[in-house]
């Protein structure tokens, strides 16, 4: 475990919806710079909770601190050290994959040559002008890796980020969101062995509920594949 | 702020360009109202307060097409989120939306109001009547804009937005066209008065201000989970 301040802390955290629990009583800390994997059967609250960390849903109940700042009440001060990838790519399909990263480059503050670099970086620099609904799936989801860390997030918020690219575009993006770019990372997974790999903290959600939070080094894959059992 | 609205609403725009949706669906509305209105009145040509009410009316329901279709994008795409983790002032998305809606409104009524003028107006206005018709719509279009923009964006998070932007604002609209529809009266009539009635004006330009402040307290409410 790398030792340094806490990134993430939370302590209780509850989220529903109507009377449907999403979330209950998730507690755990992660420090800066490590690497949180999150594992759970579908509807078990894992983009959920991601949701909360990225300011977009408010927490019901228990605290929930993301970079020393409460939640929702100091949103404002992480939200830009915050880069979110989640199911949806938050892409217009009526722009070019150019015009998207220059859109948010300009909410963010950000230059555009770095979005200019990013295109390049992940092998789009071909299609960066061309409609996003032209683009496959794989395409947008490099695409929409540019849009998270754009603007050089300190925590980043993974939601099964290699869904629909193949080994090769994996390979594209991983300097970007994998353990080498250097950031606190909280990543949902449905792949016992390979999130392991990469995770210093793993949480195992079961309805809502906290099922494990251990280190990753205490844990083997049966005792993860037992929670979609 | 500025660079924020700048960003929203040059996107919008484009957005508009590239995929038409809003503004030609408004103004064939527009166009097809007035032709319908042209047959059901059975008469050839209207004048004062019935002309006025007529163009109001169709620009009133044309207006509700544009707002219906404010934020989709925006939900179905996420571009909602991608906004709300930006760093900046959620008041920027109202500000260009608003602007976005009003400008969507001032290119239908680029067809409209000839249309209306072709199709049903007796009297033809001469160029100052013309100019205060202008005023009176930009001061209206306000008012739709910025209660437009507030319904949609709380309407966006429902199933049923389609049922819920009529229900919402029309009457909240109401003021707005009685005022528009008062203010315009003069200008439709053979020989009327070129100058609108002042009261009209400031009881729009005061609806105005005040629902811009109301939206300016509440959006960040709306759009916030």
């Amino acid at each position: 475990m790398v030792a340094a301040a806490p990134a993430i802390e939370l302590a209780g955290l509850t989220r529903r919806y109507g009377e449907r629990v999403a979330l209950q009583d998730v507690t755990l800390t992660l420090p800066a710079g490590a690497t949180l994997v999150v594992f759970g059967p579908n509807g078990a609250g894992k983009s959920t909770l991601l949701r909360v960390l990225a300011t977009l849903l408010r927490p019901h109940a228990g605290t929930a601190r993301v970079l020393g700042h409460a939640l929702p009440e100091e949103g404002w001060a992480v939200r830009g050290r915050i880069g979110l990838l989640g199911h949806a790519p938050l892409l217009y399909r009526d722009l070019s994959g150019r015009e998207n990263l220059a859109f948010h480059a300009r909410l963010h503050g950000v230059g555009l040559e770095r979005a200019t670099a990013l295109i390049e970086q992940v092998g789009l620099s071909a299609r960066a002008d061309d409609k996003v609904h032209t683009y496959s799936r794989g395409m947008v989801q490099r695409l929409a890796v540019c849009r998270a860390v754009l603007h050089d997030p300190e925590v980043l918020l993974l939601d099964e980020p290699r869904a629909n690219l193949d080994p090769a575009a994996a390979g594209l993006v991983e300097p970007l969101i994998g353990a080498a770019s250097g950031r606190t990372r909280i990543v949902t997974s449905h792949d016992p062995a390979g999130g392991l790999a990469e995770a210093d903290l793993a949480l195992g959600l079961r309805a809502g509920r906290a099922d494990l939070v251990a280190a990753a080094g205490e844990l083997d894959a049966a005792r993860i594949g037992a929670l979609y059992r | 702020m500025r660079r924020t609205v700048a960003a929203v609403l040059r996107k919008e725009l484009r957005l508009e360009l590239r995929a038409p949706q809003a503004v030609p669906a408004m103004a064939l509305f527009s166009v097809t109202t007035l032709v319908v209105f042209h047959f059901a009145l059975q008469r050839g040509q209207v004048d004062g307060d019935l002309a006025a009410g007529v163009l109001w009316v169709t620009l009133l329901f044309a207006a509700m097409l544009g707002t219906s279709r404010l934020f989709v994008a925006d939900h179905e795409e996420g571009g909602l989120d991608g906004f709300l983790l930006a760093p900046v002032d959620r008041t920027a998305l109202l500000v260009a939306k608003a602007l976005a809606l009003l400008g969507f409104l001032a290119a239908v009524e680029v067809v409209a109001v000839p249309a209306f003028a072709l199709l049903l107006l007796g009297p033809t206005p001469d160029p100052g009547a013309v100019a205060a018709l202008v005023l009176v719509l930009l001061l209206a279009d306000a008012g739709v804009a910025i209660i437009g923009t507030l319904v949609s964006a709380l309407a966006v998070q429902t199933r049923a937005r389609d049922l819920i932007v009529p229900l919402l604002a029309l009457p909240l609209l109401i003021p707005v066209v009685i005022a528009a529809a008062r203010a315009t009266t003069p200008l439709f009539l053979a020989g009327g008065s070129e100058a609108v009635p002042a009261r009209w004006l400031a009881i729009l330009g005061l609806y105005d201000l005040v629902f811009g402040l109301l939206a300016y307290a509440v959006f960040d409410y709306l759009v916030e989970d």
